[in-house]
């Protein structure tokens, strides 16, 4: 049973992955997990500098769901190359980064830094956080910006290359076949969705940023929809996520055109998920005859219509 | 003592592997309308547990609610040998979860992940040792009661709340020979007014001299009122901060505390693994917490 799935010129052990910024860097699951096991380990959005973060409170719980506003508190980079990078090498974790900027020189010169760093796997290029100000969704709401970061990224790094895109948007999937023209080797969607919750007794935003980006469940059948848009327009690989806690949304991710997932706001509930996940799939091709996991990808019988 | 809080890296936080454990419902024992301590059966999780630590406990199978809650251990529970078989919480009915769990039967099974965190320091070789509990913050002072104990360190308990019907188990700590002072707001039991006046009363009165170390957990106001005195009478204090969790594991980055860097400025620390107890005079007291 081959569960192997390629990203461009990356191939990935089976096809599951840490969210960004639902594994903190990795190492802090390292005792529950065993990070060799995992596709990949995407790591919490990097700046060059390091950031404090927004106040508390950055979370809460809604229905099916949490919004979050941490405001990518973060180590910068060069910490992390230093302090993060020797420890997931050594414990054999597949790297891939998630980087942000608030100017395009500064996603290009992540992407420079992180080329020559031995272990990183690939880059996913963060336009898509809805927490901060600057930079991030501002480049990922408008085709024209996300064209242009991506062309950048691309000729500052032979690392694949993997735009994360928003939600937030009318239509994604002309973000992600803009993302293809400008040289991007997959995209990974959906990043979370712009919401608010308000604490009727004080009137106060139950956020200290106000406004937060929704997860989990909730969002989980927009996502797969989503998904299924992108990849049906574009060529290169769709990494999807949104709401994952159970084999069969793995499944039905794959089905709707994902090669492989992410898996964020279910870790935080189940940090042991991933081996169920894993096992869940493995039934789930022995039931169904499937030898290579990629076999999936794109599978969506619609009766009445011819498969692609 | 001085450099732990600020110093240590994530090897030195965790004290021992984080377990899933399938947890029984031994008993949900009502203290009040509100209050009740619900009992768990998992040994190999609360053999492991160190005072000040806490469990991460999902109360639903499904989605509502979600995420776990982070729960203070109250009691590490033995059976009639003495071996470890499990552990309890003190639990407030607020919301969903801590409904369920209010009204949880004996045998329903829940997830309970844990121990986490950073537990207060040992209090072994310390002269004397005053704990402050503010409503629930009661929790953590149960097993560092016990360790006092045995290691034979003098202990106090102040213990506040808004009203004397929620001042709960002092029997407990009565038996394990704690000297407990009282104080609610409402003044129907012990001292009138908050638990920090019989404390300043009694730092007051104290020798510089004395080593008494403060360990306080509580609401943020009452914290900071027990930092401030803490500083103020000199004394080396430890908090247990209360915040909201995501993932309790340090995955998610929701749960900061501001606290104090060694070069003379601050950064949000993630209470779930660089807390959830802190020493008092690394914090800097935010206006508005979680």
């Amino acid at each position: 049973m081959d569960l192997s799935v390629r990203i461009g010129a990356l191939r990935l052990k089976n096809p599951l992955m840490s969210a960004s910024g639902c594994f903190g860097y990795g190492m802090e699951y390292a005792d529950v997990v065993d990070l060799s096991t995992l596709g990949a380990v995407v790591v919490k959005g990097l700046f060059l500098a390091e950031r404090p973060g927004h106040p508390p409170p950055r979370i809460v719980e809604t229905p099916a769901g949490m919004l979050n506003a941490i405001g990518l508190q973060g180590i910068g980079v060069h910490r992390f190359v230093r302090e993060k990078m020797p420890e997931l090498r050594a414990r054999g974790a597949t790297v891939i980064v998630n980087i942000c900027g608030t100017t395009i020189d500064e996603y290009t010169e992540i992407a420079r830094i992180l080329s020559d760093v031995e272990g990183v796997a690939a880059l996913e290029l963060n336009i898509s956080c809805p927490n901060i100000k600057e930079g991030g969704i501002s480049f990922g709401c408008n085709l024209v910006n996300t064209r242009q970061v991506v062309s950048a990224v691309r000729k500052a790094t032979p690392l694949p290359l993997i735009p994360k895109l928003t939600p937030n948007v009318t239509d994604v999937s002309s973000f992600a076949h803009v993302a293809e023209e400008a040289g991007a080797d997959a995209v990974s969607l959906v990043n979370t969705f712009l919401a608010m919750a308000i604490d009727v007794e004080t009137r106060r935003p139950r956020l200290s940023n106000v406004m937060g980006g929704l997860s989990g469940p909730a969002i989980r059948p927009i996502a797969v929809r989503m998904v299924y848009e992108c990849a049906r327009l574009v060529r290169i690989p769709v990494i999807g996520m949104g709401g994952i806690a159970s084999a069969a949304d793995v499944l039905e991710f794959m089905i709707a055109g994902a090669t492989a997932v992410q898996v964020g706001t279910a870790n935080f509930v189940d940090p042991f998920i991933w081996g169920k996940l894993e096992s869940g799939v493995r039934e789930y091709m022995r039931r169904h005859g499937i030898e290579r996991v990629s076999e999936l990808t794109g599978t969506l019988d619609i009766p009445g219509e011819k498969r692609a | 003592m001085a450099e732990r809080a600020s110093q240590a890296g994530l090897q030195a936080i965790l004290p021992a592997m984080p377990v899933d454990a399938d947890a029984e419902v031994l008993a949900s024992t009502r203290l009040s309308d509100d209050y009740c301590v619900v009992a768990f059966r998992a040994p190999a999780l609360a053999a492991a547990i160190r005072p000040g630590q806490f469990v991460m406990v999902r109360t639903s199978a499904g989605n509502t609610p979600l995420l776990r809650r982070p729960y203070s251990v109250f009691e590490r529970l033995r059976d009639s040998n003495g071996e470890v078989i499990g552990f309890s919480i003190l639990n407030k009915r607020v919301g969903v979860g801590s409904r369920l769990l209010y009204d949880a039967a004996p045998g329903m099974r829940v997830s309970c992940l844990g121990p986490l965190g950073r537990p207060f320091s040992s209090a072994t070789g310390t002269t004397e040792a005053w704990m402050v509990a503010g409503g629930t913050g009661l929790a953590p002072f149960a097993t560092l009661s016990e360790e006092l104990a045995a290691a034979g360190v003098p202990r106090r308990l102040f213990y506040g709340a808004r009203t004397g019907s929620e001042l709960f188990c002092l029997d407990r700590f009565e038996r394990l020979g704690v000297n407990v002072v009282l104080a609610t707001e409402d003044g129907t039991r012990g001292e009138h007014g908050r638990v920090t006046v019989p404390l300043a009363r009694e730092l007051g009165s104290r020798p510089a001299s004395s080593g008494v170390v403060l360990y306080a957990c509580g609401p943020e106001a009452m914290l900071k009122a027990v930092a401030g005195l803490a500083e103020r009478y000199g004394r080396e204090c430890e908090v247990a901060t209360e915040r909201q969790m995501g993932c309790g594991m340090g995955g998610c980055y929701s749960c900061v505390v501001r606290v104090r860097t060694p070069e003379g400025g601050s950064r949000y620390a993630r209470s779930c693994v660089e807390g959830p107890v802190f020493r008092a005079a690394d914090i800097v007291w935010e206006e508005r917490p979680a």
